[in-house]
């Protein structure tokens, strides 16, 4: 009896001591991940580049057999403006999507509705990229009379519509955590539903609805393979939005596979990675900085 | 006076009739109302178009024979049979590393750990690891698993970047599931004299297992999709495997590099010529295919569970 019970405490004790370790292991990969990138990364600063080359020169040369150039401001432009254009069209629909679906519709219409979004969701980034690649490059250079249709523009949209859903649901979270009695102390004052959405619910949720743009943001400046496919391969800084663009993430996945292991050329886009890494953690923090104030009230 | 009440009983039904101010409220809300209908139309129409349009372009390649059957001839015939193994392979083994470390973070998070900033950490980097891009979690498997680790370009490499990967939502979507279990129930347990692990053990989990299964289930569509990860910890352009046989389920071995369903499609449309259209579409059908599925699976369990809840 005393045997068995002690073993249970000790197997017990083990289990505990498991799900610990497990809890802080988010801690461990993250900074991992930091480490290990940055640990390839290293080297290609004590060897030869200039940080002020890398974060001011337009010229991405890494091929070149004179000189080899790696400047990413062309990169970073590209990145940018598809960024920009997806969450011009992203963050208006997903938030107007949101509204829809959390103030206008009810019951079976909602859950349909959610479910179709969730589908869109799931749609892999590749999938996603070989639709640019196929289907909106015939139909830009239709409408457009652009000489390719792989440019920003086929980026933008197919990123707005990879993003229009973690926006949409996001938003739609900050919308149901503001409480029903905001929106019967309006309806009892007589406003009608859009002047609720609008003078109610918009200020209430504004922390929620940032971060909502934030995630997306995040999403869209880390999204790779549907760029790679859908932006095209030129590194220049894009004029219009007919023009094809590289991105950042599309450099390093087209790139690396040519490098050599442990070259200038592979240090250097491990080095775009620990950048990527720090644009993406600053974006996601600064969210849930935001976001506090509402997860706060959740946990009441 | 009694000129003052007829005047007022002329003008009480205009009081209560609708004013150009409310006129002009009710069809500002009905026209905002059609505004949004209309953008979530814009949202899911070309959803339903696509689909559409690549399941008609896909059509003359989706038989049986396309899915069981290796690419061959340069990958321009043939079927994807090899690449769709390749896919199960990274799912199966990924999902076995991370759904362990997963759920017990969950629990730990939903169970064990207090309201204090330790905890606030370990939820920021939680939210910070579901943020990081996924070609970062490829430079990642290169750095981490493929050279320090020195597992090479393989299977397991490739398994443990997506395994990471998957954490963090395993982590939220498992706190979820536990979430759904009514505090009442734990205190039941406890007042029986049970400890934590026990209360767990017998009460939480036999409760939430199906919403953590849920959880997981969605996380085999997020896998089967990724392409980054996998470009330079594991996937390979193209794997001679046999056709038929046992060998043809089990072709790869942890330390081979192997194909994959989402890495095939990308090599179709960018990299191998005279591929004809009909396979590039059909591929792209059965990667979204399987992954829609299986979402749909998970969907479906969790309307069930929601409308048998005991409680």
């Amino acid at each position: 009896m005393g045997a068995t019970r002690r073993s249970s405490r000790i197997s017990e004790d083990l289990i505990e001591w498991a799900i610990r370790l497990c809890g802080w292991s988010a801690i461990f990969f993250v900074f991992s991940i930091l480490f290990f990138v940055f640990r390839e990364a290293a080297p290609a600063f004590t060897s030869g580049l200039s940080l002020r080359e890398f974060f001011t020169s337009v010229n991405w040369r890494p091929d070149s057999t004179i000189k080899k150039q790696f400047g990413i401001v062309a990169l970073l432009a590209g990145t940018v403006s598809v960024t920009v254009l997806s969450m011009a069209i992203a963050v208006p629909s997903g938030l107007g999507a949101a509204i829809f679906v959390s103030e206008y519709c009810s019951g079976k219409v909602r859950e349909a509705l959610k479910i179709v979004i969730e589908l869109l969701a799931a749609i892999p980034s590749v999938v996603w990229g070989f639709i640019g690649a196929v289907v909106m490059n015939p139909i830009i250079t239709d409408i457009t009379g652009a000489p390719v249709g792989i440019n920003v523009l086929n980026g933008g949209l197919i990123l707005a519509l990879m993003s229009v859903p973690i926006i949409m649901s996001v938003g739609e979270d900050a919308f149901r955590a503001v409480p029903d009695t905001y929106r019967e102390a309006a309806v009892a004052l007589g406003a009608s539903r859009w002047q609720i959405v609008y003078k109610v619910l918009l200020p209430a949720a504004k922390s929620g609805l940032l971060a909502a743009v934030l995630l997306g943001v995040g999403r869209a400046v880390g999204e790779t393979m549907a760029v790679l496919m859908a932006t095209g391969h030129a590194v220049a800084i894009p004029h219009s939005v007919l023009d094809p663009a590289r991105t950042l993430t599309a450099t390093i996945a087209a790139e690396l596979g040519e490098t050599v292991e442990g070259g200038l050329h592979y240090r250097v886009l491990f080095a775009i990675g620990c950048l990527l890494m720090l644009i993406t953690l600053a974006v996601n923090l600064t969210a849930d900085l935001v976001v506090k104030g509402i997860r706060g009230r959740e946990h009441l | 006076m009694a000129a003052s009440i007829s005047e007022r009983d002329e003008r009480s039904p205009a009081v209560f009739a609708t004013g150009p101010v409310e006129r002009r409220k009710a069809f500002v809300d009905r026209l905002v109302q059609v505004a949004l209908a209309v953008i979530v139309l814009l949202v899911v129409l070309p959803l339903v178009a696509i689909l559409a349009h690549l399941l008609i372009k896909a059509w003359p390649a989706l038989t049986w024979s396309f899915l069981v059957k290796n690419p061959t001839n340069y990958m321009t015939a043939g079927g994807v049979w090899s690449a769709l193994v390749g896919t199960i392979y990274l799912v199966l083994f990924s999902l076995a590393i991370a759904t362990p470390i997963g759920v017990l973070a969950g629990i730990y998070l939903h169970e064990y750990a207090g309201d204090n900033w330790a905890t606030r950490i370990v939820n920021l980097a939680v939210m910070s690891l579901a943020g990081v891009p996924s070609i970062v979690h490829a430079l990642f498997g290169v750095g981490a698993f493929v050279l320090f680790a020195h597992m090479g370009r393989s299977v397991l490499a490739a398994s443990c970047t997506l395994a990471v990967m998957t954490l963090p939502v395993l982590i939220t979507s498992t706190r979820e599931a536990l979430s759904a279990v009514p505090r009442t129930f734990r205190e039941a347990c406890w007042n029986m004299g049970a400890s934590r692990w026990q209360t767990i053990r017998t009460i939480v989990l036999p409760n939430s297992i199906s919403g953590i299964l849920t959880g997981i289930i969605l996380q085999v569509s997020r896998t089967a999709g990724e392409t980054a990860p996998i470009l330079f910890t594991g996937a390979v352009v193209f794997v001679a495997i046999p056709d038929t046989g046992l060998r043809s389920f089990f072709p790869y071995g942890i330390w081979d590099r192997c194909m994959a369903l989402s890495y095939h499609l990308f090599i179709l449309k960018t990299q191998v010529s005279g591929v004809p259209e009909s396979f590039e579409y059909g591929t792209a059908v059965v990667l979204f295919g399987l992954v829609l599925s299986v979402n749909l699976i998970s969907i479906a369990l969790r309307v069930y569970l929601r409308s048998r809840k005991k409680w």
